[in-house]
C-alpha cells in the first residue's frame, strides 16, 4: 500500500498522527511539502515591476531559506512518524503538485486547517479544498486539532 | 512638426522608453534609453527647447527630493531597521497567525508611509518571507498582504509613493493638507485589504501554529528611527516654519548619512549606488517624453476623457479611469500625464488620480498590470510562474478600495468645505 501524507506548516503533526494510527506497518510512506512558488515569486519579482529602479534580486537567498525549513519540516515529520518514510520536497502551484503527486498512491493524509471550532467548509482553504475536489484516491481528511502526539 | 506627428513621435517614444524599461536588455540601461528618446523628440521638434528646459526645471526640486529620500531608505537598510522589524514582528506574533498579519499590516503600512513603497516591497517583503517561512508558517497571505500595502498604503503621504511626489507639486497643497486629505482614505483602503485578505485565507489563519524559537534580542535602530521621525514631523510643519521640504529630506538624508561616512559604514560608492542615479535620469527623461506627449493633445485627450467636478461620482470616474491608465502605462508616467492635465480643476481632481495610481496597480504587482504582462513577454525567461491566486485577490481588493477611497476622500473634503 502507497500512503502519501500531505505536510503542512501548522497541521502536519495531525496528518502525521493519523497516518500512524490508520495506516498499516507494512505500507510504503511518502512526506510530501509543496514551497507555494506564487508568494515565492511575489517576493522576488515585486522589485522588478517598480519601473527604472532596484535591479537587485533576492530570489537565491529566499529560495534557500525556504528550501532548508521544508527540508526541517520533513525531517521532524519523519521523526515523529517513528517509521521508515520517504521524504519528498516540492516547489509550485501547491494544490496542483499534491493531486499530481497522489496519483501514484492508494490512500492520501490531509489535515484540515483548522480544529473543532470552525466546523464545515471552512475548516478548509482554498488549497486545501482544491486536493480534496480533485484527489484521484481515496482522502483520509482528519482535524488539525488531533496534533499533540508527540 | 504638425501637432499630430509630433503625438504620434512622442507616443511612440515613450512606448519604446517603457519597454526598454520593463525589458532591461544588458545593452541598453533605461536612463540611456529615456535620454535618447528625449534627444530624438526635441532634434525632430516634436518638444521645444523652452518646453524642455521647463520640464526639466519643474522636475528637479522634485528629483532632488526623491534622491534625499532615497538616501534615507538607503540609510534604513544599512542600519539594519528591516530585518529588526522581521524579528519584532516574530516576537510579537504569540503564535497567532492572525496577530502576525495584523503586525505584517501595520509594519507594511508604516514602512511604505513613512519611508516609501519601494522600501516595503524591496526590503521589507523579503524579510517578511523569510521571517514567517522561519516560524514555520505558511507565508502566502503575509508576502500578498506586503505588497498589496506598499501601493495601498501609499496613498498617505507625499513621500510614500513617488507617484505622489510627481502630483504633489501640482496639487498645491502643503505636505500636511495632503496627508489630512488622504489619511481617512488610506485608512478605509487598508481596512478593504483586511477584509478581503482575512476572509480569502480564512481557513490558513485559523490554523494551529507550532512553537518555533524566536532569537529575544530585536536591536531596533534607535537613532535611524529617531531621525526618520524627525524629518516626518519637520515635513509636516515646514509650512508653518516656512522651511522648504527639500532642505528637510536633505538634512534627514545627511543625518543619516554623514556619521555612517565617518565611520567607514559605508563608503562614497554606496552612497551613489543608495541614490540610483540611473532612476533619476530615467524620470527626467521620462518628463519631457511625457511634457512632449501631453502638449500634442494627450493632455487635451486625457482631460476630455476625465470626468469633471468634485461629486462623489466625478471622484470615483477619475480614480477609476487612472487606475485604468496606470495599468496600461505603468503609474509613473501615467501620473506625468494626469497631474498636469488635472492641475487645473483643483487639488481634489489631483488625489482623486491618485487614489487610481496607487491603488490601481494592485491588480498585479507595483506598477501595473502592463509591466507584468511586458516583462514576461519580452524576457520570456522560460518557466514563469503563474500568478492566478494573487491577480484573483486584485481583483477581489481594487474595486472596493476604489469605491472606499473615493468615497472616504468626498466625504473629507466635503467635511472641510
Amino acid at each position: 500500500m502507497r500512503v502519501l501524507v500531505w505536510i503542512v506548516e501548522g497541521t502536519w503533526m495531525a496528518a502525521v498522527a493519523a497516518a500512524k494510527q490508520f495506516v498499516p506497518a507494512d505500507a510504503q510512506i511518502t512526506l510530501l511539502h509543496v514551497i507555494p512558488a506564487e508568494a515565492q515569486a511575489v517576493a522576488c519579482e515585486a522589485p522588478q515591476a517598480l519601473l527604472g529602479r532596484w535591479h537587485t534580486r533576492s530570489t537565491e537567498a529566499l529560495q534557500s531559506i525556504a528550501a532548508q525549513i521544508a527540508s526541517g519540516l520533513l525531517a521532524d515529520a519523519r521523526a515523529v512518524l517513528g517509521h521508515d518514510a520517504t521524504l519528498n520536497a516540492l516547489g509550485g502551484r501547491v494544490g496542483e503538485e499534491v493531486v499530481a503527486a497522489a496519483q501514484k498512491t492508494d490512500l492520501l493524509v490531509v489535515a484540515r486547517d483548522c480544529d473543532h471550532a470552525r466546523e464545515g467548509p471552512h475548516s478548509l482553504g482554498h488549497t486545501a479544498r482544491y486536493v480534496l475536489d480533485h484527489a484521484p484516491c481515496p482522502v483520509l481528511l482528519v482535524w488539525s486539532e488531533q496534533a499533540d502526539v508527540t | 512638426m504638425t501637432v499630430h506627428l509630433s503625438l504620434v513621435l512622442a507616443l511612440v517614444g515613450l512606448v519604446v522608453t517603457l519597454a526598454v524599461a520593463v525589458a532591461r536588455p544588458t545593452w541598453l540601461p533605461e536612463s540611456a534609453a529615456a535620454v535618447i528618446v528625449a534627444a530624438v523628440l526635441l532634434a525632430f521638434g516634436a518638444v521645444s527647447v523652452a518646453r524642455t528646459r521647463q520640464a526639466l526645471g519643474d522636475l528637479a526640486p522634485t528629483i532632488g527630493f526623491l534622491a534625499a529620500l532615497l538616501l534615507i531608505g538607503d540609510g534604513c537598510r544599512r542600519e539594519g531597521l528591516f530585518d529588526a522589524l522581521g524579528t519584532l514582528m516574530a516576537r510579537r506574533s504569540k503564535d497567532s497567525p492572525r496577530r502576525l498579519l495584523a503586525l505584517v499590516f501595520i509594519l507594511a503600512a508604516g514602512v511604505t508611509a513613512v519611508i516609501s513603497l519601494d522600501s516595503t516591497i524591496v526590503l521589507l517583503t523579503p524579510v517578511v518571507f523569510a521571517t514567517v517561512t522561519r516560524l514555520r508558517m505558511m507565508a502566502t497571505p503575509y508576502v500578498y498582504a506586503c505588497d498589496h500595502l506598499a501601493n495601498s498604503a501609499s496613498l498617505l503621504l507625499p513621500i510614500s509613493n513617488l507617484t505622489n511626489l510627481l502630483a504633489f507639486r501640482a496639487s498645491g497643497l502643503t505636505f500636511a493638507h495632503f496627508s489630512l486629505l488622504m489619511a481617512l482614505p488610506t485608512l478605509g483602503v487598508i481596512a478593504v485589504e483586511w477584509v478581503v485578505l482575512t476572509r480569502f485565507f480564512g481557513a490558513e489563519l485559523r490554523r494551529p501554529r507550532e512553537y518555533v524559537a524566536v532569537s529575544d534580542q530585536v536591536k531596533l535602530p534607535r537613532f535611524t528611527l529617531a531621525v526618520v521621525g524627525v524629518t516626518l514631523i519637520g515635513f509636516l510643519v515646514s509650512s508653518l516654519i516656512g522651511v522648504d521640504l527639500l532642505w528637510i529630506a536633505a538634512a534627514g538624508a545627511s543625518a543619516l548619512t554623514l556619521p555612517a561616512l565617518v565611520r567607514r559604514k559605508t563608503t562614497l560608492r554606496g552612497i551613489l549606488q543608495g541614490l540610483q542615479p540611473g532612476f533619476l535620469i530615467f524620470v527626467f527623461g521620462l518628463g519631457i517624453i511625457v511634457a512632449a506627449a501631453s502638449d500634442s493633445g494627450l493632455a487635451a485627450a486625457v482631460r476630455a476623457v476625465l470626468p469633471h467636478g468634485e461629486s462623489f461620482i466625478y471622484l470615483l470616474g477619475i480614480a477609476s479611469v487612472s487606475a485604468v491608465l496606470a495599468n496600461l502605462v505603468n503609474n509613473l508616467p501615467a501620473t506625468l500625464i494626469l497631474a498636469p492635465a488635472l492641475a487645473p480643476a483643483g487639488h481634489v481632481a489631483v488625489l482623486a488620480a491618485l487614489l487610481g495610481v496607487n491603488i490601481g496597480p494592485n491588480l498585479t504587482y507595483v506598477g501595473s498590470l502592463a509591466t507584468l504582462l511586458w516583462r514576461r513577454i519580452l524576457r520570456a525567461e522560460g518557466t514563469e510562474v503563474d500568478l492566478g491566486e494573487f491577480l484573483r485577490l486584485g481583483a477581489l481588493t481594487v474595486p472596493a478600495a476604489l469605491l472606499v477611497s473615493a468615497a472616504l476622500l468626498w466625504a473629507v473634503t466635503r467635511l472641510g468645505a
